[in-house]
């Protein structure tokens, strides 16, 4: 390696930036998710605060070099907190005319525009529906074009390893990766290490791959095409070990830390679905941890094991996106009525039916209130951000053990697939979940005899008792048949159905006593407008916040993580502003509940194009929604 | 160390719930049997668990005092797998109807067999949709009238053992709510398989399809109409079991006077054969309950059972270093510490 340290010495000008955003695209075989990992992962370890997006198509292999089948993956790297993948990108890698075509408008104007010139041949322009080559006719005027004959360049790098030119090619993502890396300064070390033991078992792939990567970094230096590299200086941060971890990763964490700190062993049923597929693989990988889990013959199946495994006293988890949800809806509703803590975690994507499978969408929260028939409410927890995913899994565990009651814990594909550092946790500070189990009678009938009721109710949390399958004397039937309060018996009583609808609902609601108040920040005396959010959105409205406040105005935000019951002092906090307005990945769902609930006339902006709002276009809807005169809480009032 | 299984009588095995088919019902003999056989295989109440799902069939659970489950239609299967295998030590048996096993709860059904999860299902085949008052089931034989088939059922009706052992189920029984003793015997080799078990049991809805089996179990036709399958002895039925089955390469297998063959001609039953194809034909020889029809146990084979594996993947991953650590688990990842 110290063929590329040796030139990257203190006497190369570095210009210094506090933020950069680079997205890097190309076709679905060039490897640029894999790219944008790297360049993550390095830029992760130097201690830059990052986001990412990666935002893939969902074919698996869509012919190569079309516009259907470009993926792409935006990292915003800084010097200090953010919480955004970024707006526009400051610099954009296009590997071939698709994806310059796809992903040109995304950049800046004059931004850095990197594209291998190698595949802006004839054949591939015509592919991406370019009638001239778009790197002569001027149309990118408006940006610093950088050619790189990329391909020919990794062939040229890798000849003397006796690669086939077909497998050399391959190479070229690293080549631009080096190429990126020198351009921003990235230690290079992690990167190299990580390529030799991923490719160890393939040496002369690893062999090309790192001479690729060295041949883009020793480029970047030597083509004088590049005036100077930049710097992006590592951000404060609080002491404590960092990794960098996406949505699905951190969410699988949270179950088996739940799952250690219940005691309960972790169960998971499931049927593989875009994008939720990842914590089927990751939790089967930790069986050390005694996790069992069922890849089941469908969605039904996949609750229905969990539901059995909850039964037994395990931590039931079913993993599904909304297609599954559906399926789901009456195993949800036989759980709502067998009060057994079971998880049901939904990661979002866009809908109707198959929809956008690979992008991103929050349009479940109504499902998750009222997918199911009858009165049967559940509580939902929902995740902010990548690494919040571990510990919405854990406080989704809490509610639903506590409370002997299926939770819903809504994720979506941009959490999922999205990363950022996160400061790993005390094992000893994690929240300790654990629970009983009745052992014993707790009731006794008018004949004198002791016996279980598996429906009587602790007094605080109406909780019932929970028996499980192997203890002596406690044989009871419980099931999906309307149950006599207390003895848990089949009742078709009215007055006792009606008993046990509202005390189910009484249950649900109650939780609202041991959930966090919500936190208002900003302008929270006299901000002119709230900003209320749920989800994935918070990132873009935190940036979005700030960037209105510094023109002046008086914003105010809140993010829900808990969406039923909602927080104890919601209502009041609502009334609190002359404004209320809700950002959502879908058409004004949690606006419609908070207008429902509340009375206060929530306004709503909608974003459904499958990507995050950007703070930019958060930004403008506030300051639109402040002029417009027609939205406001004082007609209620 | 064997623990010491209480001494139990029926009784102890009845819950005090009201059984409430309606009378007459083939239901009531079989949870006689069951009832009665509990006893007898050396488990306790409280380590057993029933799992059902809907119909007339499902609601058996509520009548068995052990630990009880009555889900969803179609469902208990899936739930009965989940249980199975989180918790081995269970018994856990699966009581489920025609329509709640072979329609809605059909894919459960043949995945929940080829998987081999040890539990025990027992199909109570009607051949008719009862708690929803008559409509045609999946084993309703075609040109049946009910209220939903006014003119006539079109649908090719499930033979639920050819569904099964298609499915390549390890266990695999016939037997019916008329002959106790059967009932007792094919019921507990059901229950002492490792897998999972499937047992069809002929039973009367007296109520909407009244005298179904008749022409196969009343005690008058038994024996010329019932085929009695016993491992390593020659298929033989009738009086002085005077006929019997063979195979053959053209007609596969068929019914034979014993005396036109001879003895040695016919097939000797082998219920641990691996290949299924044999037991296949078995369950296709009568086309319905009023031809010749074999009852006993199919199929019978060794097979990896699927909760013991995944328990065993299990001990595996942690045998050398011990069960997962949490921290271990967070640092599993490239980190970097700020000082
Ligand atoms: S309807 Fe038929 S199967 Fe159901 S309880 Fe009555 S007789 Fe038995």
């Amino acid at each position: 390696m110290p063929d590329i340290a040796e030139h990257t010495g203190p006497e190369v000008a570095t210009e210094r930036l506090d933020r950069v955003v680079i997205r890097f695209a190309g076709d679905s075989g060039d490897g640029m998710q894999l790219t944008g990992d790297r360049f993550t992962d390095a830029s992760a370890l130097f201690g830059n605060d990052l986001a990412t997006l990666p935002d893939f198509p969902a074919e698996i292999r869509a012919p190569a070099g079309t516009l259907a089948g470009v993926s792409a993956f935006q990292v915003h790297i800084s010097d200090h907190d953010i919480t955004t993948p970024g707006d526009a990108p400051n610099v954009l890698v296009a590997m071939n005319p698709a994806a310059l075509r796809n992903e040109v408008s995304r950049l800046e104007g004059g931004g850095t525009l990197i594209v291998n010139e190698d595949a802006f041949g004839e054949r591939n322009l015509t592919k991406a529906g370019y009638t001239a080559n778009p790197l002569d006719d001027g149309s990118l005027d408006g940006y610093t074009l950088y050619r790189v004959p990329m391909s020919s360049l990794t062939l040229r790098a890798v000849e003397e390893l006796g690669v086939k030119p077909r497998d050399a090619e391959r190479s070229k993502n690293l080549f631009a990766l080096g190429l990126v890396s020198w351009m921003y300064t990235r230690p290079v070390e992690e990167t190299l290490r990580w390529i030799e033991t991923k490719f160890s078992q393939k040496p002369q792939v690893r062999d090309a791959n790192l001479a690729a990567f060295k041949a883009g970094h020793a480029f970047g230096e030597t083509a004088e095409l590049f005036d100077h590299p930049y710097a992006v200086d590592p951000a404060p941060r609080r002491p404590g070990t960092y990794t960098n971890i996406t949505g699905n990763t951190a969410l699988t964490w949270g179950l088996l830390a739940a799952s250690q700190c219940s005691h309960l062993p972790l169960f998971l049923g499931s049927y593989p679905i875009t994008p939720a597929s990842d914590i089927l693989h990751e939790l089967s990988k930790h069986k050390r941890f005694g996790v069992r889990t069922l890849q089941a013959e469908d969605e039904i199946a996949g609750i229905g094991a969990a539901i059995g495994a909850a039964y037994g006293g395990s931590l039931g988890v079913t993993t599904t996106s909304g297609p599954g949800m559906a399926l789901k809806a009456e195993a949800m509703g036989l759980a709502v009525s067998l009060e057994l803590p079971l998880l049901i975690v939904d990661i979002q994507r866009g809908g109707p039916s198959t929809g956008l499978p690979t992008k991103t969408e929050a349009a479940d929260l109504l499902t998750a209130y009222y997918g199911r028939h009858g009165e049967s409410p559940l509580p939902i927890v929902a995740a902010y951000s990548p690494s919040d995913c571990f510990w919405a899994a854990l406080e989704a565990a809490r509610i639903a053990i506590k409370y002997r009651t299926p939770v819903i814990l809504l994720s979506d594909g941009y959490l999922a697939n999205g990363s950022e550092p996160w400061l790993l946790p005390a094992v000893k500070d994690l929240p300790d979940l654990s629970t009983t189990f009745a052992t014993s009678p707790n009731h006794t009938t008018e004949s004198g005899e002791e016996v279980f009721w598996p429906y009587l109710r602790d007094p605080d949390t109406l909780a019932r008792a929970w028996a499980l399958p192997g203890t002596p004397g406690l044989m009871h039937r419980i099931g999906g048949l309307e149950k006599e309060d207390g003895s848990g018996n089949i009742s078709y009583d009215a007055e006792n159905h009606a008993r046990m609808v509202h005390l189910r609902a009484a249950k649900i609601a109650g939780i609202a006593a041991d959930i966090p108040e919500v936190m208002v920040s900003g302008d929270v005396e006299d901000a002119e407008v709230l900003i209320v959010g749920w989800g994935s959105t918070w990132g873009a409205i935190d940036g979005a916040v700030n960037r209105v406040r510094n023109q002046g105005r008086r914003v105010a935000s809140t993010h829900l993580t808990h969406l039923n019951p909602f927080p104890r002092n919601l209502g009041e906090v609502l009334r609190r502003y002359p404004k209320v307005l809700v950002p959502e990945m879908n058409l004004g769902q949690l606006s419609r509940l908070l207008r429902a609930e509340f009375l206060v006339d929530a306004g709503s902006v909608t974003n459904m194009r499958g990507v995050p709002f950007t703070a930019g276009e958060l930004e403008e809807a506030i300051l639109d929604y402040l002029s417009s005169p027609r939205h406001g809480n004082e007609g209620i009032r | 160390m064997t623990e010491l299984i209480p001494v139990t009588s029926r009784k102890d095995w009845m819950s005090d719930q009201e059984v409430r088919w309606c009378p007459g019902c083939g239901d009531y003999s079989i949870l006689a049997a069951v009832q009665l056989l509990m006893p007898d295989l050396g488990i306790t109440r409280e380590d057993t668990v029933f799992v059902s799902g809907i119909g007339c069939a499902a609601r058996f659970p509520y009548y068995i005092n052990t630990y009880g489950l009555h889900s969803i239609h179609g469902r208990a299967p899936a739930i009965a797998t989940g249980l199975a295998m989180s918790r081995p030590d269970l018994h856990v048996f699966v009581v489920t109807g025609d329509g709640d096993a072979l329609s809605i709860g059909g894919n459960h059904l043949i995945h929940a067999l080829r998987r081999n999860i040890n539990i025990t299902i027992l199909m109570f085949n009607n051949q008719i949709y009862g708690l929803t008052k008559g409509q045609y089931s999946p084993t309703s034989e075609l040109g049946k009238v009910t209220k939903s088939t006014p003119f006539g059922s079109l649908d090719h009706p499930f033979n639920p053992l050819s569904l099964a052992i298609g499915a390549e189920a390890s266990f695999v029984a016939r037997t019916h709510d008329m002959d106790r003793a059967h009932m007792l015997e094919t019921f507990r080799r059901a229950y002492e398989h490792q897998g999972a078990s499937f047992v069809e049991v002929f039973q009367n809805c007296n109520v909407f399809n009244d005298h179904a089996f008749e022409g196969v179990t009343a005690k008058a036709v038994r024996e010329e109409m019932l085929i009695p399958l016993r491992h390593g002895e020659p298929v033989r039925f009738g009086t002085d079991g005077g006929k019997g089955v063979v195979i053959d390469a053209q007609r596969g297998a068929h019914i034979v006077d014993v005396d036109a063959v001879g003895l040695d001609t016919l097939l000797v039953h082998d219920e641990a054969r691996t290949d299924p194809s044999v037991s296949f034909m078995l369950s296709r020889l009568a086309r319905g309950p009023y031809e010749p029809t074999p009852i006993g146990v199919f199929r019978a084979v060794d097979r990896l059972e699927y909760s013991a594996e995944v328990s065993r993947q299990i001990a595996e991953a942690q045998a050398p270093a011990g069960p997962g650590r949490l921290e271990d688990l967070l640092h599993s990842g490239t980190t970097w510490t700020v000082d």
